[in-house]
């Protein structure tokens, strides 16, 4: 079992943990993974690692409630525990020679965006970091980001916080003034980095995205997870999760995450009505 | 007196139409007297061919007289002498290819029911049996066994029987590996599986699950670091193959291990799991082994129709005799010397937002023809000309084999392997790297639970040795 030791709301939908896991904290690296369930019931979901403590022994994830499980997960508190968490999974993100890098994180996405700038910036390079949020109450990590980036643009969609506008405007903005860098790491919703990704190719800069399918294992026994890179299937699991970005076939990814969508919206009601049928109970 | 029937005992099953809907076990067992009247059958030959076409050699005529003795608990004992998972074994061995192809009574009518008296004999024991199992003197040394599949299982068993320190990791929630995740319940229900852990925890055996050797630890670190003296590596054959056909990326095409997982360990077939699984009208399972007919039979369960797509004939299926049989009579149809060449998708122009797009809406087929003989022997598939079809299906299921999983390759330095994966060792397991042992599908590819088994046993004689050979 896996302690919950420390749990705090980033905003309404995004939620933060510590989770007691020695043997994952012990081994992690930015850009990796990690698979949780919360009960006995429960299915397997991949989150990408936030942070890690060695010392404690303990591995930080961050996630969005968008279904049954995070619904669940959100529920649970400190001192509660988490029946599996495995991992660290997938590979390192890359980081070995970068001297100036742009890391544009879209919503949640930021979260593990931030853990890849924090190494970059650790390394000496020169981090430059893009995040976007819809709105100003989504808004999550800015601090931690401004302490690791040489530069931090803030978005918003509706402008009501940093600049009005996408993260690809401010990306764009950036180059057009003469930044030069070695590599864009891009993490986020799919639409998001699909256009990155356009982007920073019309300039040839190459680019890295983080995906994050649709996923059973985690160690390449299922399939589920897989991409069209360059023409050529992979799994995200093992061959991943990050990849060219200017070689994902972006289109067939969105198409392949939103399989379940059906059965996870009245999966998700469910759980909330029990959920709500429990506190009315209670009170 | 001998039984003279020319044939077995009918196994007792439930009813076809009612056991497609549900996932109970198919075979209900023989009752004792059905067991008696079918051990009555050998004739206890001088040659025992049948013994020569065990992969591990179990004294087949010897457990045999004991059943038909009714000495049960006594046949039990002799078939333990060779194999740690005889519940599980008497389900899922190709008997037909192995024991039962030899046996002499199979010459003029069948042969006897050698599977149906093993599980017979294993059941009676799990259901009778009290004596509980005795914690071995421990001998101080430690033993690290990665994967908990057949392989894993049988060699953590007999190290710790001879008093090593075991432990066994395993990469899932749950120990078992293709027992748990990839044969359906209704072929080897689960709580057999359960048993033949809880029985290694009896022994002393420490189960680390959530724990991908590779990832969370590696090889070296549990040598150098955790003290195990030996490791044996029994992973498995776990990573799918694809066709490489158009269209294999859609929504709704799944590998037979992603369907059976869900399915299997997921439980995704019970309305409290939140495991989703596509709820399909119409399936296609490409392929003809025991994965493809595990496959369409769980498909048939979720209430599909169901077909088989196989490039070679029902002649060729390289599946259990037992599993097409059950499949038919379950009200599967059986494609044969039928390739597919592409899976087709929805797409609506009008409407780019359209929930169904990019998902499966159908399967395009060409009829083959078999040729000359390949490198295999087996008569090679050869395309009809223009004989291509579409069958009208929302899900296809790739059931086309699988190949070592790379991980503990890559992340073991000195450790040979195949040029296709699979770890290079000799028939006692030793590999390339001094302590380093492995076994089953990870050296051989797919084989069967029995020779992994098998493999599993042969290592921890090895290691045995290896480490007594050490002092």
């Amino acid at each position: 079992m896996y302690k919950i030791v420390r749990k705090k709301s980033l905003n309404p939908t995004v939620t933060l943990m510590d989770i007691e896991a020695p043997k994952v904290a012990k081994k992690a690296q930015p850009g990796q993974f990690i698979i949780l369930r919360t009960d006995e019931n429960g299915e397997r979901i991949p989150l990408t690692v936030a942070d890690f403590d060695r010392e404690k022994g303990t591995v930080t994830i961050i996630f969005q409630i968008v279904g049954a499980t995070t619904e669940k997960l959100n529920h649970m508190e400190e001192g509660d525990c988490l029946s599996d968490f495995v991992g660290p999974l997938g590979r390192p993100t890359h980081t070995e020679g970068l001297r100036k890098v742009c890391v544009v994180g879209g919503g949640v996405g930021c979260a593990i965006a931030y853990p890849v700038a924090k190494k970059l910036h650790e390394l000496g390079c020169e981090v430059h970091s893009v995040i976007g949020f819809r709105t100003k109450d989504l808004v999550i990590l800015t601090e931690e980001f401004c302490s690791v980036s040489d530069k931090m643009l803030l978005m918003t969609d509706d402008g009501s916080a940093g600049e009005k506008g996408l993260v690809t405007n401010a990306l764009k903005s950036l180059i057009d003034a003469g930044e030069q860098y070695d590599e864009v790491i891009t993490i986020g919703p799919l639409v998001m980095m699909k256009f990155v990704c356009a982007l920073t190719k019309e300039y040839g800069i190459k680019t890295v995205a983080s995906m994050n399918p649709i996923m059973i294992d985690g160690t390449g026994m299922c399939g589920g997870c897989r991409l069209s890179v360059g023409g050529k299937t992979v799994f995200a699991c093992v061959d991943g999760p990050e990849f060219d970005g200017h070689l994902i076939d972006f289109d067939e990814a969105i198409s392949r995450s939103d399989m379940y969508r059906g059965f996870e919206r009245k999966k998700h009601e469910d759980t909330c009505n029990l959920f709500k049928k429990g506190a009315e109970s209670n009170g | 007196m001998a039984n003279m029937s020319k044939i077995k005992n009918p196994m007792p099953t439930q009813d076809a139409h009612i056991r497609n809907k549900n996932f109970d076990e198919v075979a209900l067992g023989y009752t004792p007297e059905m067991a008696i009247s079918e051990a009555q059958r050998c004739l206890n030959c001088k040659t025992k061919p049948c013994v020569g076409g065990c992969p591990v050699k179990i004294h087949i005529p010897a457990f045999i007289e004991q059943v038909a003795k009714g000495n049960f608990e006594e046949a039990y004992r002799i078939i333990s002498l060779q194999t740690s998972l005889p519940a599980v074994c008497g389900r899922v061995c190709p008997q037909e290819n192995q024991c039962e192809g030899k046996c002499v009574r199979g010459i003029k009518g069948e042969s006897v029911a050698i599977g149906r008296l093993e599980r017979f004999v294993a059941d009676y024991h799990n259901a009778n049996s009290k004596e509980k199992s005795t914690l071995p003197q421990v001998n101080g040394h430690k033993v690290a066994v990665i994967g908990s599949g057949p392989a894993g299982l049988s060699c953590a068993s007999d190290l710790a029987k001879m008093g090593y320190s075991v432990t066994v990791f395993e990469a899932l929630h749950l120990a078992g590996g293709v027992l748990m995740y990839g044969i359906p319940e209704f072929r080897l229900p689960k709580s057999i599986v359960q048993r033949e852990i809880d029985g290694l925890k009896d022994l002393g055996v420490e189960i680390c699950v959530n724990t991908v050797v590779g990832r969370t630890v590696s090889i070296d670190e549990l040598m150098d670091e955790e003290g195990y003296e030996a490791v044996f590596i029994g992973t498995g054959a776990g990573l799918p193959k694809f066709m490489g056909i158009p269209g294999e990326n859609l929504k709704g095409v799944y590998s037979a291990n992603e369907f059976l997982t869900r399915i299997n360990l997921m439980k995704a077939y019970l309305e409290s799991s939140d495991t989703p699984i596509k709820k399909s009208k119409s399936v296609a399972v490409v392929g003809g082994g025991n994965v493809a007919m595990d496959a369409a039979r769980c498909a048939k369960r979720l209430g599909a129709d169901v077909y088989i797509v196989y490039r070679r004939g029902m002649e060729e299926l390289p599946a259990r005799a037992e599993e097409v049989e059950h499949a038919i009579e379950e009200g599967i149809v059986f494609k044969t010397l039928t390739n597919p060449t592409e899976v087709l998708g929805y797409y609506n122009p009008d409407n780019k937002r359209d929930e169904k797009n990019g998902t499966v809406c159908g399967i395009k087929c060409i009829e083959m023809e078999l040729g000359e003989p390949d490198a295999s022997g087996r008569r090679r598939p050869v395309e009809k000309k223009d004989s291509e079809f579409t069958l009208d299906v929302d899900c296809v299921i790739m059931a086309l084999g699988t190949t070592p999983n790379p991980l503990i390759k890559d992340t073991t330095d000195n450790l040979d392997t195949q040029r296709w994966g699979g770890i290079c060792a000799d028939e006692r397991g030793q590999t390339s790297r001094e302590g380093v042992f492995a076994g089953g599908d990870a050296v051989t590819g797919a084989a069967t639970v029995i020779l992994a088994m098998g493999a599993g046993k042969t290592a921890a004689s090895a290691i045995d040795e290896y480490i007594r050979s050490k002092q």
